[in-house]
């Protein structure tokens, strides 16, 4: 069943992948001031709010661990994290990239980048984390703690850094009331969300597969060397 | 009022134990004469910059000094199976952590009040005329550092890479704290006052102690028991 359902969504999102850059690559003009490289945002905002969800819900898992002691759970939090971490890092590079062209740096130490960053560096502290405990349990409940610890303080990071003056665009999406963008130009955005939210839960299914193998070899081990 | 007598007896326990052996404190305190030594060779210690950076340099310091304190809070119980003793006591996991905290920030604040003179002798600073702010400032950010580094102690007693997780771990969760620090701090030891969109970062400073230490609480259970 579950290989049918990575199956089923691996060819949605590859085909909703292809027919995006074709859309975005040969129906959307060039944006007026940008120039060909704005086309960046359709794989920059659908990155950003693709890890933004997973790593909420890796927290509601990590409660969800908490409450119930099904390790299931943990699995699930540990693959959606890896890969929004993935997404998160796709965001800041395609950022920086785009970046170097119209604001002619790699980096500003803007809010926006650098409480994306902050996050960026929470998830890597929590990926560490897993790696140095072995213990299954412990390792499950430490990291539930800590996703609940940083999904509370990207909240107050964000705001905080909001309150520096910004170098980063405005909102463009008309859902957060920025409306600077054609509709024809803003659609593509949410079809690419549409398609990078289901590669990331083709990829977050397969790594909990992944988990799930490990933690069965990892007791057949102990297993095997108490005899 | 039991539950503050038996952290109380906690904190007690531990500051008692630093009293006698000092070892966590020297060696923070001489951690941070160390980066003072260390940012005069960073930029020019005499220049009119250095009131720019005053709030960051100090608060780095803090950080710094304040990770060798947090680091040492549980490892010290490991010897002698003491963390399981005090796991098995009649105090909770909440009364252990908050009189662990309290231990931690009276430690702290100790090595913030010794390094304060120092810095100022150091890179040319006067007594701000708001020094009452100042030390406001300075309990409100390190309550917020003492918090957060106490639990994460908590959580990276057992592992092998203690020392390396816990900076990593605590110092991007710190930000808005350090921030709201750094920014006053700055203005308040250049003599500036405090404009109105300023006040905005007492209460994230307030905002920040507040929700962590209700969180810290709340998980501290799962974290030492499980």
């Amino acid at each position: 069943m579950r290989l049918k359902i990575i199956l089923v969504l691996s060819v949605l999102s590859g085909a909703l992948l292809a027919w995006n850059l074709h859309t975005m690559f040969l129906n959307v003009p060039d944006e007026a001031n940008q120039g060909a490289v704005f086309r960046i945002i359709y794989f920059h905002v659908p990155s950003a709010i693709t890890s933004m969800i997973g790593f909420y819900a890796g927290m509601f898992a990590g409660i969800a661990y908490l409450a119930r002691k099904d390790l299931r759970f943990d699995a699930f939090a540990a693959s959606v994290n890896e890969v929004s971490l993935v997404f998160a890092t796709i965001t800041l590079i395609t950022g920086s990239i785009w970046g170097r062209i119209i604001w002619g740096i790699w980096w500003t130490w803007d809010y926006r980048l650098t409480s994306y960053f902050v996050c960026w560096l929470m998830y890597l502290g929590y990926l560490m984390l897993r790696r140095a405990i072995d213990e299954p349990t412990t390792r499950a409940r430490l990291s539930a703690v800590l996703s609940i610890f940083a999904c509370v303080d990207i909240v107050l990071v964000w705001k905080s850094i909001e309150w520096y003056r910004t170098q980063h665009p405005g909102p463009v999406l008309s859902i957060r009331n920025g409306g600077g963008m054609a509709p024809g130009m803003e659609a593509p955005i949410y079809w690419n969300l549409l398609a990078l939210a289901m590669l990331a839960a083709v990829l977050t299914i397969m790594r909990m597969r992944q988990q799930t193998m490990q933690r069965e070899i990892d007791s057949l081990r102990r297993y095997a060397h108490a005899f | 009022m039991n539950f503050l007598r038996l952290a109380w007896a906690v904190a007690a326990k531990d500051l008692r134990s630093e009293v006698r052996s000092k070892e966590t404190i020297n060696a923070s305190l001489s951690f941070a004469l160390v980066i003072l030594l260390l940012f005069s060779f960073a930029f020019d210690p005499d220049s009119e910059q250095i009131r720019e950076i005053s709030g960051g340099l100090l608060w780095l310091v803090f950080a710094f000094a304040g990770t060798l304190i947090l680091n040492r809070s549980f490892a010290r119980e490991l010897v002698n199976d003491c963390l399981d003793a005090l796991i098995a006591s009649p105090a909770s996991g909440a009364q252990l952590f908050l009189g662990k905290c309290l231990g931690n920030y009276v430690l702290l604040l100790i090595v913030e009040c010794l390094c304060l003179p120092i810095f100022a002798v150091f890179y040319n600073i006067r007594v701000p005329r708001s020094l009452a702010l100042l030390f406001l400032v300075m309990l409100l950010g390190t309550w917020g550092i003492t918090v957060i580094g106490t639990l994460f102690s908590a959580m990276t007693v057992n592992l092998r890479l203690r020392e390396i997780m816990l900076p990593s771990l605590i110092y991007p969760m710190l930000i808005p704290a350090l921030m709201g620090s750094i920014h006053l701090s700055t203005i308040l030891i250049a003599g500036d006052p405090l404009a109105a969109d300023d006040q905005i970062w007492f209460r994230v400073l307030v905002g920040f102690d507040l929700i962590f230490t209700i969180l810290s609480l709340g998980l501290v259970e799962i974290v030492l028991v499980g």
